[in-house]
Formats: C-alpha cells, structure tokens, sequence
C-alpha cells in the first residue's frame, strides 16, 4: 500500500503546482496545445482526404474504347478475350448506337449530333478488375491496349491514384512535422521542469542525502510533466475538434455543388486516446530527461 | 561498527582533504572527531555515509564495504544514518513537523505512523508545541534541535552530526551536547565533528584528531 501512497502524494503534488500557478500552467498547456494541434489537424485533414478518395477508388475501372471502324465482329472478339482474362471480374459493352443515345440525352446536344451523317462514337467497354490493385489494374490497361483494334484504355481512378500519392507526401510532411513538435513539447517540459528543480533545489538535495531513491525524487515531476502534456493534449483536440466543426458549417454549403457529403469526420476516439497519450507521453519523457540530468550532477563522486 | 581503513581523498583541482585515515568506531560508541577547519572532519563524515567516495581506501559499515556500491543501493544505505549537517539544510518553505517528516515519508512509512513517530521525535528535542511553525520562525537553536529531530525520527543506528554546535553559545551547545549523550545511552552510535575542544571535556568520549587531513593521536 505505501507506494500507492506515494504516487498518490506525487499525483497531488503535482496537482497543487500546477494549479499555484496559474498563468504558468496556462501558457504551458497553449504552447504545447497548438504544438499538438498543428500535425493533429493536419492529420485529420489527410486523413479525411484519403477516405474520400478511396470512397472514389473503391470500384476502379477501366474504359476500354475499340476504333471508330470496329465492327461488332471485332466487339465480339475483345469481349472473348475479356471473358477469359484472369485479372477481369465483369464488364459491361457499351454499343456505340447506345453510347450515342445516351449522349443526346444527357448532353442536351441532340439537335447537332442529329445532324451528323456517322455516329463519331466507338463501341466501348467498361471493365471492373477483380482486385483494386492499381498495379494489376495498370498491367491490364497497357495489355488491353495492346489489342487489335482497340484504340484507348483509360484508367478511370487515375487522378484518384495521383491524389493518394499526393497524400502519401502530404503524410510524410505531417509525421516530418510532428516528429519536430514533439521534439519542441519535450524541450518546453525540459525547461519547465528545470525551472521547477531551481526552485526546489534544496529539497531534491536533502532528500537524496538523506536516502531518497532517484525514483522518489522522479516522481513528482513525472506526474507533473505528464499532466502538463495531457492537459496539452486537451487543449490540442479542442483546438483540432472547433476547427473541424467551423469548416464543417463552411462546407455544408458546397453539398449541392458536388452533390457529396463533403463532411469532415472529427478526431475519432481512437485518435483522441492517442493524441491524449503521446501527448503525456513526450511531458513524462521531457521531465524524466531534466529530472536525470540534474540527479546524475548531484551524485557522489 | 564503522571501519574506515587508509583512505584518502583528493578534490578535483588536488587538494587532499584527507591522507591516509584509519578509524574505527564500535558499535553503541560515542566519538568525536576534532581538528581544526579545513581538517577533513566534513570529508570523514561525509565518506562514511557515502555521500562522498574516497580517492583510495575502505569504508566498512557493518561489514559492508559501502565504497564500492552502487548508485542504486546507496539511498537504502543512507536511510542507517541519521545526518546532521553543518548547514542545516532544513527545507524554508515546509513546517516543522514536515522537515522531521521527511525521510519517514522518503521511506513511504504509511502517515499514520509518520504522525505518531515525528511528534515522539519533536517530543525528545522540545519543539512538539511548535509542529506548525516555519524553521525561519525557530531560533538558531531551535533550528538545530529540528536538524536532530530529523536525524532521528527514523530511529537509525548511527547517528553522524557535523559541527553540531558550529554558531550556538555555550548554554545551547551544552544543551546539544546532552541529547546525543542521551541517544547514545539508548544504543545509537554517534560520531561527531567539532572544532570546539571545550565541548569534549567533561564527557567520557573517544577523541580523534585531525590535523591537515592526517591521524594526529
């Protein structure tokens, strides 16, 4: 029981310094809050970015388009090889008769399509890969090409593939981000804490002379480094959470426009526990670093 | 009991605080070590509680030898001792009973018992009526009558004080001098510095001399 005991005096310790202090604390806790919130949004950001765009590339296609001369017999064949190819799941052919009544319907073009002596349009299809690998999906695509009378195959996830490689940067940046401000959290808990071993010099001493453990000594300003971080962490996913809610009224107004729903998802509670934990993480790290570093200058040589 | 055998000393810098000392300290035994500042008494002191590490020698305690040690096990080493430091180090900004408290509390006694042990402690040195008090609030013998409520509330085998006496007058020092005689009595063994010859005489105690860091007999 005594060292419940003594984590708890350490808990309340720390608990009675960060309240003494007021303004302290509070600066503390919105340096390492917008510290945090900075690769935390960003996060949420990309992460938001990535289910939209694989909400796009879920089912990715390919439009496999013959030459404008080809003629059912040749459509006949493409769709036997289609049949037998390994990577194909289903596909659909889009005669080119039907490709053009559905162009005067939806474009509104009728009248100057009607006038046209040829149908310009080339029978089609449209193939669904039975994985969602774009690189099998892209080895198909440049073998169908390859086809007699085939004139086009286009990759209909394509620009969805250029954003998930856009993200992947974009992830990268963020983590490159993050890793600098937690070394900027541990830094600002090294100082405080340091400060705090300043004021309580003599107390650390006497302590240890007379048979404190470096654990004992630790203690406190572990609890404290951590608190700090975790009330940072708070500070943090408020900043991140209204941030998220203000672009959310924003971009209520763009649903008619993409007839999406372009709502951010906020921090979920997966991202909450391990914001809140990393967060208490780095302060425990940066006050066991300051803690160590003025234990081991009062060891006895 | 304590078993100090030819160790010496020397600070960064080359100074040698102390040369070549051998001394032994019986268990239950009273002894004091003299000479004048600058002696090495603070080092010999400080050596056997291991708050410093000899340049050469031994220090035994308990058939221990405590200079080879490790970092990790000297804290379990110090809670034997109680220390009375030359300048006090009592913490300003707790009360008295706090100050006393504090190496029941580092030894995470369970607070009921560290009630019942500080206030028994306060009780032998006269300070229990003022538990509340700031150590500012005390005067300078009052002080040093808490420094030994400190060394003592946890009951150790050894008592080791430095200059106990340094800046008190004759009637205090007497005074102080009268608690460890009667620790000592109860089974502690004490080892105290001093430069005061006059405070020796009169009690029957073992006496070592130091002189420029060497066994002057």
């Amino acid at each position: 029981m005594s060292w419940l005991y003594a984590h708890l005096d350490a808990l309340r310790d720390s608990v009675r310094r960060l309240v003494r202090q007021p303004f302290a604390t509070l600066l503390n806790v919105v340096v390492i809050g917008i510290a945090l919130a900075l690769p935390g949004g960003f996060y949420v950001g990309l992460d938001n970015l990535e289910r939209f765009s694989r909400q796009l590339t879920s089912e990715p296609q390919l439009s496999l388009f013959l030459t404008v001369g080809a003629s059912t017999g040749d459509a006949d064949r493409i769709m036997e090889r289609l049949q037998h190819h390994p990577a194909v799941g289903r596909f659909s052919f889009v005669h080119r008769d039907d490709a053009l009544g559905d162009l005067k319907r939806a474009s509104g073009m009728s009248d100057i399509l009607a006038e046209l002596d040829d149908n310009p349009l080339p029978h089609a299809f449209v193939v669904t890969g039975k994985s969602a690998t774009p690189e099998i999906l892209e080895a198909l695509r440049s073998e169908a090409a390859g086809w007699p009378k085939v004139e086009h195959v286009q990759l209909d996830s394509d620009w969805a593939r250029k954003l998930d490689a856009a993200l992947r940067i974009g992830k990268m940046l963020v983590s490159l981000l993050g890793i600098l401000l937690a070394i900027a959290l541990v830094a600002v808990t090294f100082n405080t804490i340091r400060l705090q071993i300043l004021t309580r010099r003599d107390e650390i001493e006497v302590s240890k002379l007379i048979g404190a453990t470096n654990g004992f000594i630790r203690r406190p300003f572990l609890y404290f480094g951590s608190l700090q971080g975790l009330l940072g962490g708070s500070a943090a996913w408020l900043i991140v959470a209204a941030t998220v809610k203000v672009l959310n009224v924003e971009l209520s107004d763009l649903v008619d426009l993409f007839g999406l729903s372009p709502r951010l998802g906020t921090i979920s509670l997966q991202q909450t526990v391990s914001l809140l934990a990393i967060a208490a993480l780095l302060g425990w790290v940066g006050a066991w670093m300051s803690v160590s570093r003025h234990l081991w200058q009062i060891d006895p040589r | 009991m304590i078993t100090v055998s030819h160790i010496s000393k020397r600070y960064p810098g080359g100074f040698e605080a102390l040369k070549d000392v051998s001394a032994c300290v019986e268990p239950g035994e009273m002894l004091f070590v003299t000479g004048h500042s600058g002696a090495g008494k603070s080092t010999l002191l400080n050596l056997v509680a291991g708050i410093e590490r000899p340049t050469r020698g031994s220090v035994v305690i308990n058939g221990q030898n405590i200079t080879r040690m490790g970092v990790a096990s000297l804290p379990f080493l110090r809670r034997n001792f109680g220390f009375i430091f030359q300048d006090h180090k009592l913490l300003f900004d707790r009360s008295v009973f706090d100050n006393a408290a504090l190496p029941l509390v580092i030894s995470g006694f369970p607070r009921r018992e560290i009630a019942r042990r500080v206030r028994a402690a306060l009780d032998k040195v006269g300070l229990l009526g003022r538990e509340k008090a700031r150590p500012v609030a005390l005067s300078g013998g009052e002080q040093q009558r808490l420094c030994i409520a400190r060394a003592v509330v946890n009951r150790p085998a050894i008592l080791l004080a430095d200059e106990p006496t340094g800046n008190l007058d004759a009637a205090y020092a007497g005074e102080i001098m009268t608690m460890f005689k009667a620790f000592n009595q109860v089974g502690v063994t004490v080892m105290i510095a001093t430069h005061d010859l006059g405070l020796i005489h009169g009690l029957r105690a073992r006496t070592i001399h130091l002189d420029h860091g060497k066994l002057a007999s």
